[in-house]
């Protein structure tokens, strides 16, 4: 260690901030996603050689260049974003509900099965049969939600690991039901649901392809806004994310707040199941997920809870995405080059919440004259 | 130390003050709370870095950045919430950090611990481990850790708070051993009777000032406290006769265990009036908290406890033993509860005020949604009534000066109109105004017919405050004395001496 | 059967390099959920430093090879480590957030250069690696003649014997040094070692990237030993990092148990297997009639739910573990929570 005769204070503190001024916060945010965008730059340019300019023009090619690919962008951007709203609650309160993906599956699983068999006889109208559909994949969700809730709220069962495990439960159960559903046989997959009838499909609603999915979603996300900011649940939620024992003397019951709580999360992302399968893909798989229920944590989690925000990062991430896609494919690479940069962009938005929150001091303190 | 200043955002706690500390000696460190002394010590052990001002050690000028630092120039400090890992055996927390040659010796380590404890009079058992030791067993681990690295000067921070008087007396043989051995020692504490009794010099702090130091051979506690407060303690506070003096709660038999599984009530018996102030009294750490927790619904009790309330002359009594808060609170009982930690149990920080009014009220009416515009106003009401010093009805409360988020507090429990108004530690970390601002409201509560329930630590103001005051001792009653006639003699010595038989009113 | 203890041993030491570095990570207070992410980015750095290897020289020397590729392997994983440990113990950022963001970003890097590391070197079709996973996969010349116990237990490449001894050395270097001693400490009570004079923050540091390392290794023994030195990217080790960190739950934090946890998690992945030969042996055994025990007849769908035994077993010792509330086997009191000295 260096020697304590000499006498000068540390050359960096860290102090926290408070109250930094809104339009400060984001535009700390914005340069770090210039950052981001930059390093991805980058990054393509070290792979591909490419003129950086036009890679982000390729970029936007990719994400927003035909009406086919905005929709294609608006899908997905829902897609995490329906995710997103669901976990805030959950986030909120603290419960790190890291189970998103397993929760999306088993509600994909019952809407799969459900179109599956009900798609067989034909009796029900598409209307009924979808509602039937979003209920199954609703309660499914709520189930898988709420079994680790209930080990939280009586033994306090560390529900990050908990939760995580419940996924990989869930994809087993996947690959049971795929197995179990597969077409054509021997395939190992189940292939589109209905193709001819189209029974239990998403329809198209006033003339747009995911219309019903951004109707869907965006009721979602207002609702969530409302219901954490105004409503007395929400209220208990924050209290009780804040501290337990403010919450138990302000009367809440944690246990039963927990529980709640997890099964409208896990509720919101079972529907996300519904939305993928009947609104998307048509089809069940164990990558129908597709890692979305961890991207989704991280974009609940920057955007601080607040819905609309969650509308933002969902759209940034699901455009880099495509962006990389299209010089993956231009340049014959593959597509886990969004996930690159997926990673680049995320790293830097967790970066610039320290910024946020703290300041940086550095002491240009004149020499104490202890020479 | 040479004019060491220490400031929290807008808070001084220590402004340049001079300190010496001399080998073969003990030191008090007096001040009230909230005077600094602790911040001054936790710069000398690596804790806080001094914003501005020196620090010498034989003679020589240091920078002490980290505890590590401390250690290498033999400063051990035994805090005050000890820093020792529960899973950890007594002797592996000792050894944590040490950079002695050779692999790791745990058998060797222990055999010196034990040497240290024959030599200064502990007793430890060295591969206990910490969570199964009682307190005052960790805070032995604490100094012979502190001994083990061969530390000179050694810091103890309230170290009789969670101390029985006679482990206290053990503590005071083992400090009176280190001297003998010539090791400087530096006791923080408030308490006179033990400055006298232990220290052979006095420094005293105010309001992070440095005010001076004296030989304890040439003072008394009258001359202490008046350096300790700056005027002779007269405190002033308007008591008015109780009046119209109602049962309101009846507390019988009551115990409750702890997260240990210990004792810590137990069959605790005692009634509250409406009208008057119950002041309750004892060392920390002597069932206060359970108590209040109790009665509030947050513990659970053992059987046979009961505590009835009494809603006026004509209704039933209800027992609420057995509630939840929530219960309580359903049940029309009308019980206020300003508890001890205000940030971590009586209020949310991260939230504004008027999130924070609506904290025991928010499930008034039928909407899912929750009424924030009553409670703004509520907000805006206790800003205006108590003064608090706010730039908004919109600032996290956590923002606020301890004093103000205090207001906060006690404003939106007496809001409350509560029947029953309990208080713990509501003056603690408080300046002398808001202190006395505190006290009007409570006296004004008791005129306005609520049971006043005081739990505090200043006696002066207990006897000056409360019209009856209950003395705790390790979880039970040890006596109900009248305020008016009792002297501080007399509730000092029941707070430290279990009587045999327990004397009710 | 002996196949089916062999496939558990191979198949448990990739999760057991991934639960030893968790293992070391999460002694420090630092949950790392990137732990599929830095398996990943050891795979593909072992393979790529050997790939670049073999294709620069017409005769690669397997001890080249092998040191290469290793070195490769650790670093690029302490390297995903040391941007978790940047962004969680000096940025204070949230540690799940950022671990995952680590396997979302490892995965990517991983998959993308696995992909398109020949078309990038102007080759085509698919990476491969003979000489260097030759090198990994060598065994003791012994394996093959000492019957079953030989072809169980003697019959592996070195990181096998590697992965053992490495748990052996972290159970020691826990419960017999200095270091390892305030380690621990910092991972239960980071404020009681920084005031012991323990630096918190470079013990977080080296624990988080040693640790990343180790689990790095896993990837990298995936990918020369278990599929021999080629790349495939549908995921497998993601699905393995998150079953090492089940196994660190398993294991209750204690290497030792590491060991039989993981090849107990092999044995019940590849179990399903193995079903109709157990089903057999059993009717043999116990005089059945051929259409009994219909429920270990397993199907192709049904095999996939025996799949979930490791999860469940995890899931089980996890509710076990906070029912009974021992101490000892409790995770690291801070896990996941971020330390500031000054905070107040």
């Amino acid at each position: 260690m260096s020697s304590p005769n000499v006498h000068h204070e540390p050359l960096i503190r860290i102090a926290k901030r408070d109250g930094l001024a809104v339009w400060k916060n984001w535009l700390i945010r914005l340069v770090f996603v210039l950052i981001a965008l930059l390093l991805s730059g980058l990054f393509i340019y070290a792979v591909t050689k490419l003129n950086p300019l036009k890679v982000y023009a390729a970029m936007f090619e990719g994400a927003l260049g035909t009406k086919r690919r905005v929709w294609i962008t608006i899908r997905d951007t829902m897609m995490l974003l329906c995710i997103g709203v669901g976990l805030a609650p959950a986030f909120k309160m603290k419960f790190w509900n890291v189970g998103a993906e397993g929760q999306i599956l088993v509600g994909g699983v019952a809407t799969a099965g459900l179109m599956i068999y009900l798609g067989k006889s034909a009796a029900m109208s598409t209307p009924v049969m979808l509602l039937v559909m979003a209920l199954a994949s609703i309660v499914a969700g709520a189930v898988w939600g709420v079994i680790p809730a209930v080990f939280k709220a009586r033994w306090g069962t560390n529900e990050t690991l908990f939760t995580l495990m419940m996924n990989y439960v869930a994809i087993q159960i996947t690959s049971y039901c795929v197995a179990l559903w597969e077409n054509p046989f021997g395939s190992n997959t189940v292939g589109q649901i209905n193709p001819q009838t189209k029974a239990g499909w998403f329809p198209r609603v006033f003339g747009l392809d995911f219309g019903l999915n951004v109707i869907i979603v965006m009721a979602l996300t207002i609702g969530m806004f409302l219901y954490l900011k105004y409503s007395k649940h929400g209220y208990e939620i924050a209290v009780l994310g804040e501290s337990e024992r403010t919450a138990r003397y302000a009367g809440i019951k944690p246990s039963r707040v927990f529980i709640r709580t997890m099964a409208i999360s896990g509720a919101i992302c079972g529907l996300a199941g519904f939305i993928a399968v009947a609104g998307a893909s048509h089809t069940i798989s164990t990558s129908t997920a597709g890692g979305r229920g961890f991207t989704a944590i991280i974009v609940a989690w920057l955007a601080k809870f607040n819905t609309f925000v969650m509308l933002l990062i969902s759209f940034l991430l699901v455009f880099l995405q495509k962006g990389a896609i299209e010089i993956a494919s231009q340049f014959k690479l593959n597509d886990f080059a969004s996930n690159v940069i997926t990673g680049i962009i995320l790293f830097c938005i967790i970066a610039s919440e320290f910024f946020i929150n703290y300041r940086v001091i550095f002491h240009k303190r004149k020499e104490a004259g202890s020479k | 130390m040479r004019g060491v200043t220490k400031t929290f955002g807008a808070v001084v706690a220590n402004n340049k003050v001079d300190l010496d500390i001399r080998r073969g000696e003990i030191l008090s460190l007096l001040g009230e709370n909230g005077s600094g002394k602790t911040t001054l010590m936790n710069m000398l052990s690596g804790i806080y870095f001094p914003d501005a001002g020196e620090i010498l050690v034989n003679g020589k000028p240091v920078t002490i950045r980290s505890p590590k630092d401390a250690f290498d120039l033999g400063i051990g400090m035994i805090h005050q919430h000890f820093k020792l890992v529960d899973v950890l055996t007594a002797t592996e927390n000792i050894l944590l950090g040490l950079h002695e040659k050779g692999t790791l010796n745990l058998k060797a380590a222990a055999e010196k611990i034990t040497e240290i404890c024959r030599k200064y009079g502990f007793v430890v058992d060295p591969n206990k481990k910490i969570y199964d030791m009682s307190v005052s067993e960790k805070q032995t681990v604490e100094i012979v850790k502190v001994l083990y690295r061969g530390a000179n000067i050694l810091i103890l921070d309230e170290p009789t708070a969670v101390l029985t008087p006679q482990e206290t007396r053990k503590l005071f043989d083992v400090m009176r051993n280190m001297k003998a051995d010539g090791k400087a020692i530096v006791i923080i504490t408030h308490k006179l009777h033990e400055v006298m009794e232990i220290s052979d010099r006095v420094a005293v702090l105010r309001k992070g000032e440095y005010i001076g130091d004296v030989p304890t051979s040439e003072t008394n506690p009258q001359k202490l406290t008046d350096m300790m407060v700056g005027r002779a303690v007269s405190l002033n506070i308007d008591r008015p006769d109780p009046v119209n003096r109602v049962k309101r709660l009846e507390i019988h038999n009551l115990s409750v265990r702890n997260v240990y599984g210990l004792r810590a009530l137990d069959s605790v018996s005692f009634d509250v009036y409406g009208g008057e102030i119950l002041g309750i009294a004892g060392i920390s750490g002597c069932g206060q908290k359970e108590l209040l927790e109790a009665i509030a619904g947050l513990q659970i009790t053992e059987s046979g406890s009961s505590i009835r309330f009494y809603p006026g002359e004509t209704s039933e009594s209800k027992e609420l033993v057995g509630l939840s808060p929530l219960d309580i609170k359903k049940a029309g009982v009308g019980l206020s509860f300003v508890p001890e930690d205000r940030l971590g149990m009586g209020l949310v920080g991260a939230m504004d005020m008027t999130d924070n009014m609506m904290l025991r009220s928010y499930r008034n009416g039928r909407s899912a949604f929750a009424d924030r515009k009553n409670p703004k106003k509520l907000a805006e009401q206790v800003i205006e009534q108590l003064e608090v010093v706010t730039p908004g009805v919109s600032t996290p409360v956590r923002r606020l000066s301890g004093g103000n988020v205090q207001k906060v507090l006690v404003g939106r429990e007496i809001a409350a109109s509560p029947k029953v108004l309990m208080t713990a530690y509501a003056v603690r970390g408080l300046d002398i105004n808001t202190s006395y601002t505190i006290y009007n409201l409570l006296t004004e509560q008791k005129m306005q017919g609520v049971a006043v329930v005081y739990v505090g630590e200043d006696l002066d103001v207990l006897l000056e405050l409360c019209d009856r005051i209950l003395v705790l001792c390790s979880g039970k009653v040890n006596g109900i004395v009248d305020a008016r006639t009792t002297t501080k003699e007399e509730v000092g010595l029941l707070m430290t001496n279990l009587r045999k038989e327990e004397i009710h009113e | 059967m002996i196949n089916l203890f062999i496939s558990a041993i191979v198949f448990g030491t990739v999760i057991l390099y991934g639960a030893l570095g968790e293992i070391l990570t999460e002694k420090s207070g630092n949950l790392n959920l990137g732990v599929p992410g830095v398996m990943y980015l050891g795979g593909i750095a072992g393979l790529a430093s050997a790939f670049a290897y073999e294709i620069s020289t017409p005769n690669p020397i397997p001890a080249v090879c092998l040191l290469i590729s290793f070195v490769c392997a650790f670093l690029a994983a302490a390297l995903g480590g040391l941007i978790y440990s940047f962004l969680t113990i000096t940025l204070r950022a949230n540690q799940n957030v950022t671990g995952l963001t680590l396997t979302i970003f490892g995965g990517g890097v991983a998959n993308f250069f696995g992909g398109a590391l020949n078309t990038l070197a102007g080759g085509v079709g698919q990476i491969s690696v003979a000489t260097t996973s030759a090198a990994y996969r060598a065994s003791l010349p012994l394996g093959s003649k000492l019957g079953w116990f030989g072809q169980i237990f003697l019959n592996h490449g070195f990181m096998v014997y590697l992965a053992i001894v490495l748990a052996i050395l972290m159970h020691f270097f826990f419960n017999k040094t200095r270091m390892g001693l305030n380690l621990r400490a910092v991972g239960e009570n980071p404020a009681t070692a920084d005031a012991a004079g323990i630096n918190v923050t470079r013990y977080k540091y080296l624990a988080t990237c040693i640790g990343a390392g180790i689990s790095g290794l896993g990837g990298l023994y995936y990918t020369m030993d278990y599929i021999k030195g080629t790349w495939a990217s549908e995921g497998t080790i993601e699905a393995l990092g998150w079953l090492a960190v089940a196994l660190v739950i398993f294991a209750v934090w204690r290497s030792l148990n590491a060991i039989w946890g993981s090849y107990l998690f092999g044995f019940l992945t590849w179990l399903y297997l193995y079903v109709p030969q157990i089903r057999a042996w059993l009717i043999g055994a116990l005089h059945l009639d051929q259409d009994a025990l219909q429920i270990l007849n397993l199907t192709r769908s049904s095999q996939e739910l025996f799949k979930m035994l490791p999860y469940l077993a995890t899931i089980l010792v996890l509710i076990l573990v906070s029912m009974r509330k021992k101490r000892e086997n409790q995770p690291p009191a801070s896990l996941g929570l971020p330390y500031f000295r000054e905070e107040r």
